[in-house]
């Protein structure tokens, strides 16, 4: 069989192949060959070596976007993630009108980032007006707006998969501490939680990566303001790139930092709460 | 005990209405307002349109004019049906192949498939601009060959995952009854792959459509904008926004959203936790 069907590479494989080289494969390797050029597009790339590193270390917005990304990230997963398991803890009792809910704490999900950026701003701008304040006053409530509207945006979606994570908990276990004498707390911390893991892993992944990617929310809430002090990591990559000439080269070498911080947070978190799931 | 126990469920239940409404006010805020008088809408966000504050649907029809909103609703939509399409057509044959075909060329495409999922999009933006615009794919159809081939990294994925768990003796029984390998994978192969192609499909397409990065930086803008993109465009660079056109837009975008979502909930559900589980 394996003869017959690698004859028919071009039909199954090759599509998709072709696509993945232009959309994917070839970018990335020019990306990361243009961090170590001078361009103002991809035809005029002269090699500067690491003279684009280097500028970095002296750019005090990136420094800042750092902080403020790392900040949001770590606050938007704690919060979203504690919420998230206590509702879905709660909806599996047998709530009276659970699928109702259910369905309303998931829809937000389905909007995208920049409706879900304007409709935050018309409420946020709308209670701070009491205050004679407004979201761009401060980096402050450019970060909790947003953190507001992060957990308001994924917490239905990680109840989903907490919930089915919880069903997956064998009731027998339950049933066999409580005889045990096991007081609730106890059932949640060594029997629950433990048998989740996997459910956990997935979710802290889930919301690490998408706290530290995100940018159309925060291009809609604050756009950056005031003065590039609410601007996370993947906006300050794009305002380098489009929002000064000259500095593409800069852009770059910060996208190229930033992927490999995605990819080591990916890598040490899946090692981190891979090594605490329950092999049964 | 029973009674004290449904009491408390029953307290339980109000506890979440409430927090259900207080969940979709954000969404009837913007609904309301929307049919408030423009310059009423930052200093009153919260009275409901009466009297001289409401306008009818004067917001939407100059909403719609300024945005050309129902062109960029017709290209969402071809955007995003036509590239799912694409995506589990292309990547579910090409997932087979991968898995079937013990060769170097199959285990390298599996593990950049695999890497390709954790970089983030700002890493290939400017390039990838480049690219598409070298390659003419500046417009809705030159698109969806972008979308394949930076989506393809989850699908594949995905689709390997399962291909996996089929056993091999129901396509070399099809392969000796004379099937070709496309006929193998069309009549035997792609029925199995049902219930990943929907988890796949959901997942793609609330990229797709939410998408903003992307098509702002890939397609022609003067000429094609998608909902998101023309969203934005009412913010516009400078000046006030004019915040009567830009909360009818917003509702006009989450109506369509919300009519998927009450018909496909519990497949969009579903594939949700299936993704979670394979990713």
């Amino acid at each position: 069989m394996q003869k017959s069907l690698k004859r028919y590479f071009p039909v199954f494989a090759f599509p998709t192949l072709a696509a993945f080289t232009i959309g994917f494969f070839i970018p990335f390797v020019m990306g990361i060959y243009l961090s170590f050029c001078k361009f103002t597009t991809v035809t005029d790339a002269k090699f500067i070596g690491i003279g684009n590193y280097l500028k970095i270390l002296s750019d005090r917005t990136f420094l800042h976007s750092l902080w403020y990304t790392a900040a949001f990230t770590i606050v938007s997963m704690v919060l979203i993630n504690v919420l998230a398991f206590t509702v879905a803890m709660l909806l599996t009792k047998g709530i009276q009108g659970t699928n109702a809910f259910r369905t309303v704490f998931f829809m937000p999900n389905l909007i995208g980032g920049i409706v879900l950026g304007y409709i935050w701003q018309l409420l946020l701008n709308g209670i701070l007006a009491n205050f004679q304040k407004t979201l761009t006053y401060n980096s402050a409530y450019g970060f909790w707006g947003l953190v507001v509207l992060m957990c308001w945006q994924q917490i239905g979606y990680m109840m989903i998969i907490y919930i089915s994570g919880i069903q997956n908990v064998p009731g027998e276990l339950i049933e066999a501490a409580k005889i045990d004498g096991a007081r609730p707390a106890q059932i949640l911390f060594h029997v629950t939680i433990p048998m989740v893991m996997p459910s956990i892993t997935i979710c802290t992944f889930l919301t690490l990566t998408n706290g530290f990617k995100l940018f159309d929310q925060n291009l809609a809430l604050t756009n950056g303001e005031p003065s590039s002090m609410s601007e996370l990591l993947a906006l300050n990559i794009f305002n380098t790139f489009y929002g000064r000439t000259g500095y593409e080269g800069v852009g770059q070498a910060k996208a190229v930092i930033f992927f490999i911080l995605v990819a080591l947070i990916a890598i040490i978190q899946t090692r981190l709460t891979r090594t605490k799931e329950v092999q049964h | 005990m029973g009674v004290r126990k449904a009491k408390h469920g029953f307290a339980w239940s109000i506890f979440f209405a409430l927090l259900s409404a207080a969940w979709v006010f954000p969404i009837l805020l913007v609904i309301v307002n929307s049919f408030k008088k423009k310059v009423y809408i930052s200093r009153k966000p919260f009275e409901i349109p009466i009297g001289k504050m409401f306008v009818g649907f004067e917001n939407y029809l100059r909403g719609i004019e300024k945005i050309q909103f129902f062109d960029a609703l017709k290209n969402s939509l071809f955007i995003t049906v036509c590239s799912v399409a694409v995506i589990i057509l292309c990547t579910s044959m090409c997932a087979w192949y991968i898995s079937r075909v013990k060769s170097p060329f199959s285990t390298g495409m599996y593990y950049l498939c695999l890497f390709s999922m954790i970089v983030p999009f700002q890493m290939v933006m400017f390039t990838l601009s480049k690219l598409a615009n070298m390659l003419h794919l500046y417009n809705p159809v030159g698109i969806i060959l972008v979308y394949l081939g930076f989506g393809a990294g989850l699908s594949v994925f995905m689709f390997c995952g399962f291909v996996r768990g089929i056993p091999l003796e129901i396509e070399e029984a099809a392969m000796i009854d004379g099937c070709t390998p496309i006929q193998t994978f069309f009549q035997v192969v792609f029925p199995i792959l049902k219930p990943t192609c929907i988890t796949v499909a959901i997942l793609q397409a609330m990229w797709i459509w939410n998408d903003y990065l992307l098509p702002y930086l890939v397609l022609d803008i003067k000429r094609f904008k998608t909902v998101p993109i023309a969203i934005q465009y009412l913010r516009g660079g400078y000046g006030s926004v004019d915040m009567g056109a830009m909360m009818a837009m917003l509702v006009l975008a989450i109506i369509p959203i919300v009519v998927f979502y009450i018909f496909c909930q519990k497949y969009i559900i579903e594939g949700v936790v299936a993704g979670a589980v394979k990713g």
